[in-house]
């Protein structure tokens, strides 16, 4: 049994910047001495499918994926795709959850309606930091930002502040970015803490 | 230095570092970046071949040759490398000769979840299954080792889980081999009966070699912890059942599990009160182990389909479900859908407002034209059946006398794949059909690999294309329609005409995908005019993910539009209107 071993799923639509979040994560976990598996399912080439992350850290893993009722934490891109991965959570798990909604096809044609309850739903079981992470990237001057505004809170509500966050995203983010990533992360832990008062 | 890889990287760092020279492979998920990252070493030549038999017989012939080689490719591929495989073992090798299947448990992306650990039965070849990255590289030298040393092909297998994780790994310092000197071995590798007879028994002798070698592979090891509870496993289930049985479990772990080492197997079983065999999929080695009298627990609590997870393994071993805190609300599914912009949308738009056709579709991105909204697509089962199936379905119309309209329906890779030996049998045993190529000039649903269509070969060199209508019109189709699907108008006509064409014709319906990066594509944007919008929703039958009704009207996303009008050309009240970037 790896009892140390905690695992995090990063969840979202295609072309959101999971693969960005999840190589600033690894990168500060291994630095940081962990043994450090991940795994990923991108769905197919075309744009929009649902893709999810699953990190999993410790002194040393074995499985890199894990079934239901097993992460202790979910960073979900989108709403619906909080809700999507919500069996995958331990019952004290912890939800940051961009509040966003991308239209699935069937929403967009009219054969469904997107709920607007989800995240009310998702605090009643779970402890659940939402905000609209998009709209916070556009206010810092670059709405693909987002992605690392959800790591930033997501490090402040699992108390991973420890860990070279700085040096993890030097050498993930291209330069000219780098300033702009750093403010975004730093937003995020804020807005986690604002949270969480 | 460690480095944090996925298995398919890893894969090729251990071809490079197990000094092979010729690799030939065909796309398929989840085996695809193997090749895509064999870049990074110089010194191998490595190609995309036409389909998975090509790239086995291309890899076979340069371990003939003298150098080591190697095929890879996704699960399905290997039914249609099946039979290089099985004769290959007959003849034995000339260097190391390893292929590479990578299985797709839970089909992420895939048509079946066949288990080609059987394949190793069924050739009769070794085989090797890698549980993590590290290991990718490391048994991948001891597989040629192994091909080397019992003059045989060697599978390596697979799964999603393994060639998609990424762990750490280490490197070791890359072999630098001589190649074999050539000469001409008739009796080895000219696969004649009187041969065969030969290399049959030579074939069982090399068995009984390679179960010796199995007993004593560094890659079988057992692990003995306490007495009570013992565990074989190999592959991606072994990580799996590490984590989820108690710390005093014993493992017997297996990385070489063709043939399997029965008296390693049998001592193990002896020394545990209680043994437990966990494998992903089939009880592949668990009736072999029961039917050498051993008994043990396996499939009867198991389950024999879809990928293993920890939560499930651990439920079937206790019998009990594990809670998961189930929110008081439901995900509408979100189905892959083809990108704003694709060129199969105004085919199949085309299609699907047509009355009695029936579209024998295939595999690749233009399966999602069977999805809602467009759903016209009759069929899909393997690569290059589009034109065969429908060929068989024309023949069995004809005998009840039903007119029907049949279009056969694949896209240029596959074409290339296998397509051509369907568009002959049309032709040559005049079949009712009108077959049909979505060129999208790429082969996209892996991920756009070029292909014999495109002009570019893997390694970056710049290729004579093939011509697809020099390959129709060689077969003896007298007409072929060339068509840009993203002109409705022009894709209705050509449908027309072809169905009524009397003289063997075929469609090429051409226009580059809108994700190869080498095209500078046009963008454009198109905006609803919600004045003159009478949501009529007719828009929404072409499937874009950009179209949606807000406040019951037609509004596209701008974010995800460029352009391609098709929306537009449908709009029956001109509420649409593109607008120049
Ligand atoms: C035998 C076999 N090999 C590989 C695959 C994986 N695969 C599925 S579709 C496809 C290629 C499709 O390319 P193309 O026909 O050009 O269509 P596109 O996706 O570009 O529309 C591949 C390689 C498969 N399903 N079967
Ligand atoms: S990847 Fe290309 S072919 Fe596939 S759906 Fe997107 S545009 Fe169409
Ligand atoms: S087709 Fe035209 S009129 Fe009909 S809903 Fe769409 S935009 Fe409106
Ligand atoms: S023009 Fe219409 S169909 Fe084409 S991408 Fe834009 S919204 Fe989609």
């Amino acid at each position: 049994m790896n009892n140390d071993v905690r695992t995090i799923v990063l969840a979202g639509v295609g072309g959101q910047g999971t693969i960005l979040v999840s190589r600033v994560l690894t990168t500060a976990l291994i630095d940081a001495g962990y043994d450090v598996k991940m795994s990923e399912i991108h769905g197919m080439a075309q744009r929009g499918g649902s893709v999810s992350t699953t990190v999993r850290y410790g002194k040393k893993v074995e499985s890199p994926l894990v079934g239901k009722g097993a992460a202790d934490i979910l960073v979900a891109f989108e709403q619906m795709e909080a809700v999507r991965s919500t069996p995958v959570l331990k019952k004290d798990g912890i939800i940051i959850v961009n509040d966003y909604k991308i239209m699935p096809l069937p929403v967009a044609s009219g054969k469904a309606e997107y709920p607007d309850n989800y995240i009310e739903e998702l605090s009643k079981v779970f402890r659940v930091i939402a905000f609209n992470a998009g709209q916070a990237a556009i206010e810092l001057g670059n709405a693909r930002v987002m992605n690392i505004i959800l790591l930033g809170a997501m490090v402040e509500a699992f108390e991973m502040g420890r860990l070279d966050w700085d040096s993890a995203l030097e050498k993930q983010v291209p330069p000219r970015y780098l300033d702009i990533n750093r403010k975004a992360f730093e937003l995020g832990r804020s807005m986690a803490r604002a949270d969480n008062k | 230095m460690k480095y944090f890889m996925s298995g398919n990287e890893a894969v090729a760092r251990g071809l490079y570092e197990a000094d092979v020279r010729v690799g030939s492979a065909y796309p398929g998920t989840p085996s695809t970046e193997i090749f895509e990252n064999l870049h990074k070493y110089e010194r191998i030549y490595h190609e995309w071949a036409p389909n998975e038999k090509v790239a086995t017989e291309v890899a076979y012939g340069a371990s003939i040759a003298g150098v080591r080689a190697v095929a890879a490719m996704k699960h399905v591929g290997l039914n249609v490398a099946a039979d290089p495989l099985f004769t290959a073992a007959y003849n034995g090798v000339g260097r190391g000769f390893v292929i590479i299947s990578a299985d797709d448990p839970s089909m992420h992306s895939s048509q079946n979840e066949q288990d080609n650990r059987h394949y190793a039965r069924a050739a009769k070849v070794p085989m090797f299954e890698p549980s993590d990255s590290q290991e990718c590289i490391d048994m991948l030298r001891e597989a040629f080792d192994v091909s080397e040393r019992f003059d045989i092909p060697v599978l390596f297998r697979m799964t999603t889980r393994v060639s998609h994780s990424r762990s750490l790994v280490e490197y070791s310092e890359p072999l630098n081999l001589e190649p074999f000197p050539y000469s001409r071995n008739p009796r080895k590798f000219i696969a004649a009966p009187a041969n065969a007879m030969v290399h049959r028994v030579e074939l069982e002798e090399k068995l009984k070699g390679l179960a010796q070698y199995s007993e004593t592979s560094p890659f079988n090891v057992i692990e003995k912890r306490g007495n009570k509870v013992g565990v074989i496993s190999a592959g991606g289930a072994m990580l799996i059942a590490k984590e989820v049985f108690p710390e005093d479990t014993s493992f017997l772990k297996l990385g070489f599990t063709h043939p399997l080492p029965m008296n390693m197997i049998r001592g193990f079983a002896e020394s545990v009160e209680t043994l437990y065999v966990i494998e992903e999929l089939d009880p592949f080695m668990e009736e072999q182990i029961r039917a050498a009298g051993i008994n043990c627990i396996g499939k009867d609590v198991v389950p024999l389909m879809y990928e293993l997870n920890p939560t499930l393994l651990r439920e079937a071993l206790t019998g009990e479900e594990i809670a998961s805190h189930e929110v008081n609300a439901q995900a509408i599914p979100r189905p892959p859908v083809l990108c704003p912009g694709c060129p199969h949308r105004g085919f199949f738009y085309t299609l699907s407002k047509r009355k009695n056709v029936i579209i024998a579709g295939d595999i690749g991105c233009y399966t999602l034209g069977g999805s809602p909204p467009l759903s016209a697509l009759d069929s899909c089962i393997c690569m290059g059946a589009g034109f065969t199936l429908a060929m068989g379905m024309a023949k069995a119309f004809e005998q009840f006398g039903e007119k029907k309209t049949i279009f056969g329906v694949l896209g240029d890779s596959t074409f290339f794949h296998s397509g051509i030996t369907g568009a002959i049998e049309i032709l040559y045993n005049k079949g009712n059909v009108i077959p049909v190529v979505l060129d999208n000039t790429i082969t996209s649903m892996t991920g756009q690999q070029d292909n014999p269509g495109t002009g570019y070969t893997l390694m970056g060199e710049i290729a004579d294309i093939v011509s697809m209508e020099a390959i129709f019109r060689a077969v003896g189709y007298k007409k072929i329609f060339n068509v840009d699907p993203q002109d409705l108008d022009a894709m209705n006509r050509t449908i027309d005409e072809a169905i009524v064409c009397k003289e063997p014709c075929a469609i090429i319906v051409r226009r580059p995908c809108v994700l190869i990066k080498r095209i500078k594509h046009e963008r454009a944007l198109c905006v609803v005019d919600r004045d003159k919008c009478k949501s009529c929703r007719r828009c929404l039958a072409v499937g874009c993910p950009a179209v949606f009704f807000k406040d019951g009207k037609a509004t596209i996303d701008p974010n995800l539009c460029v352009g391609c009008t098709v929306c537009m050309q449908v709009c029956p009240f001109d509420a649409i209107s593109k607008e120049e970037a």
